[in-house]
């Protein structure tokens, strides 16, 4: 099989994934008590003279499966419909807020993984040693703290006790609403530094305790023996054999990472008052705001799947023994050049 | 040339199993430019004490006791500070592995791996050391050294590995090769390829080899004299004709029973009763009394010392060289 087969495969699978989860939120949510007429429990647009409007306009009185079909149709044209809570288009609200999302996520991610890669490796080199012992302890700590518990705890103590972040939001809603100077980018810099903290660094435990597992897991192979034997330093024989194998069990991680880190996204937003599309997806679920619910797992489940075609893509170009044929043929590129 | 005396290297097992005596007081010499095999049965500490005269046992569970030496060119190398034991590692004395299937790294190339320890210990730039690695590929006689140097260890077959195992071993031009059973892995005709291979390559290079191996037979051929090993300990060692046409330990003369000879083709083919007992639970005097078919109560009651035999060089931990005339009465 070669590499373009395959990723078309693997593209055709993802697409099947996202539309088996849209399918299954879409059913989820209609099928679920309340509407956004009479609203769930917790809130919703009651509103007498506009409900049976709304009901009859938006199709709320037809059957599912032509709801259903009216959607998918729709999806198809681009359009994700109508956010009966918001008064305005999906689209609009998505794309107001993702930005946000992705900010906060992708800092995250980045403490995530240089932290956790760092500390795994310079565990890896200190093994069973005085700090590898602590560090092993304070991941496994950190590691099984819930996410929220953690949050409320560094506001109160850096942005409560110690006035050292803010409270919430994204940036100063006087002088910042939008980024459009030096001093604004260091503000939203200085907003993103206590949500981004508290998600990456549960997320850098987790890392940290897999790469040393997966180092160590490594050091146990024969060609470690090997590279020892060559003369080469404990430092060489980890950093690089060990550390090169170790890398490609990262890799199919960062795969799996993606969802955690989404939902863990979804709290924070919350607690911090990030205005990503966490905190719009909740809300919406609240309001039992149908197409803005189905967006939001759209969104989601597209960036886990292709999170998870990422790895494989990348894996393929750093594994040789997937990249390279047994065979001894030419080496063929799982990426159409 | 490389002197090992009363190596002890035991490991600790889990679970409270006691202790593994794997090498329990081996000694022998290695000449310079001659090859030294080392036998034995599955279990009885080849593999640990090769690894030990590089210090690669596994520590922990393994630890090599205080009062073993290893002594290569007057100095005892399990005292070596780290640095000084690397600059050994691979420059001078080098070691061929068992497994060739996973004894090379799959990320990287063959000719990287056999050009990083002349990287390390020649201080070879990358380029030097792609030419190097090319011909070292060619001395061990791989066709298309230029293409084969970039490609990984999963593309080549099992005998191609261990000639880049070889090659990797080689490539410091070592003054001793620890060859750990380099032809147990491989099917026949390669085994004697690479043999052969190994003869020659010993015979430019002139170095000595430690040949391991559980096979009498290729011994014969290829060692200029034989340590056999039993339980952790040497029971016989002699010049190879010598201990062929005199094996003295009933140990040794099972191991020679048990090899199909050409020359007498009716003979059945004979192993020796039992096992190797576990490493946690050596046998009270003579470790080999519970197979051996001539085992009295002396041997029970005390393991003998390494008995010279009066042919010099030829020595076996048995009674029977005291008491010859016990041979005759077989149990
Ligand atoms: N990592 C280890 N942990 C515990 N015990 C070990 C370890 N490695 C070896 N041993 C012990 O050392 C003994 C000797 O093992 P060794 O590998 O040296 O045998 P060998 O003669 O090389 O056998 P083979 O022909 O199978 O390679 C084993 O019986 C085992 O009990
Ligand atoms: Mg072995």
């Amino acid at each position: 099989m070669t590499g373009v087969v395959w990723l078309l495969r693997r593209f055709v699978a993802s697409v099947a994934i996202i539309f088996a989860v849209v399918t299954l939120v879409f059913i989820l949510i209609h099928v679920a008590p309340g509407d956004p007429c009479v609203g769930s429990e917790e809130g919703g647009t009651q509103d007498p003279v506009m409900c049976p409007l709304l009901t009859r306009q938006f199709g709320l009185d037809q059957p599912l499966h032509v709801r259903y079909g009216r959607y998918l149709l729709q999806l198809l044209h681009g359009n994700l419909g109508y956010s009966f809570s918001l008064h305005r288009p999906v689209s609009g609200a998505l794309a107001e807020t993702i930005p946000f999302t992705l900010q906060l996520a992708g800092v995250a991610l980045l403490i995530d993984f240089l932290l956790g890669l760092g500390l795994g490796i310079y565990q890896a080199l200190r093994v069973n040693r005085l700090p590898d012992v602590v560090l092993s302890n304070v991941t496994l700590f950190v590691y099984s703290l819930p996410t929220f518990w953690l949050a409320l705890v560094l506001l109160l103590l850096f942005a409560e006790k110690v006035k050292l972040f803010p409270l919430g939001g994204p940036s100063d809603p006087i002088l910042c609403p939008v980024i459009d100077s030096a001093y604004c980018l260091a503000d939203r810099i200085w907003h993103l530094v206590l949500p981004a903290f508290t998600l990456g660094l549960v997320g850098a435990a987790g890392t940290a305790r897999f790469q040393r597992a997966a180092m160590l897991e490594v050091a146990q192979q024969d060609f470690v023996r090997t590279a020892r034997a060559k003369g080469l330093s404990e430092r060489g024989v980890v950093l690089q054999h060990q550390l090169r194998n170790a890398l490609l069990s990262f890799i199919t991680r960062f795969g799996l990472t993606l969802p955690f880190l989404l939902t863990g996204a979804v709290l924070i937003e919350t607690i911090f008052a990030w205005p990503g599309m966490g905190r719009l997806a909740v809300n919406a679920i609240l309001t039992r705001d149908h197409a803005l619910v189905t967006a939001t797992a759209l969104i989601a489940s597209t960036l886990v799947v292709s999170g998870n075609l990422l790895a494989d893509i990348l894996i393929g170009i750093a594994d040789p023994r997937v990249r390279v044929p047994a065979d001894g043929g030419p080496e063929t590129s799982l990426v159409p050049a | 040339m490389l002197r090992v005396r009363d190596l002890k290297t035991y490991f600790v097992t889990e679970h409270g199993r006691g202790t593994a005596r794997a090498v329990d007081e081996v000694s022998f010499d290695l000449y310079p430019g001659e090859t030294l095999g080392i036998v034995g049965e599955s279990g009885c500490g080849k593999t640990v004490t090769s690894l030990s005269i590089l210090r690669l046992v596994p520590e922990p569970p393994g630890h090599i006791l205080p009062g073993s030496l290893i002594e290569f060119e007057g100095r005892n190398l399990l005292a070596l500070p780290a640095p000084e034991l690397r600059a050994v590692r691979g420059n001078q004395i080098a070691m061929i592995f068992q497994e060739p299937m996973t004894s090379l790294n799959p990320v990287f190339t063959v000719g990287d791996q056999i050009g990083e320890a002349a990287i390390i210990h020649q201080h070879l730039s990358r380029k030097a050391a792609r030419a190097r690695a090319i011909e070292m590929l060619k001395l061990v006689g791989i066709a298309d050294p230029e293409e084969r140097v970039d490609d990984y260890p999963h593309q080549l077959s099992g005998g191609m590995r261990q000639r880049v195992m070889i090659a990797m071993a080689l490539v410091c031009h070592p003054k001793v090769l620890i060859a750990d059973e380099p032809t147990t892995a491989l099917d026949v005709t390669i085994q004697a390829q690479i043999l052969e291979l190994l003869d020659r390559l010993q015979q430019e290079l002139g170095m000595a080899v430690l040949l391991i191996t559980h096979d009498l037979g290729l011994v014969a051929g290829h060692a200029d004299r034989v340590v056999v090993m039993y339980a952790g300990r040497v029971v016989e060692t002699a010049e190879t004709t010598e201990l062929f046409d005199r094996p003295t330990h009933p140990y040794t003369e099972g191991l020679l029973a048990a090899v199909p000879r050409i020359d007498a083709p009716l003979a059945r083919l004979h192993a020796i009763p039992g096992q190797v007992p576990a490493a946690t639970a050596w046998p009270a005097g003579c470790r080999f009394h519970p197979r051996c078919p001539y085992a009295w109560d002396k041997c029970i009651a005390q393991e003998p010392p390494l008995l010279e035999t009066g042919v010099t060089g030829h020595a076996a931990r048995c009674w029977l060289v005291t008491e010859p005339e016990r041979r005759q009465a077989k149990r």
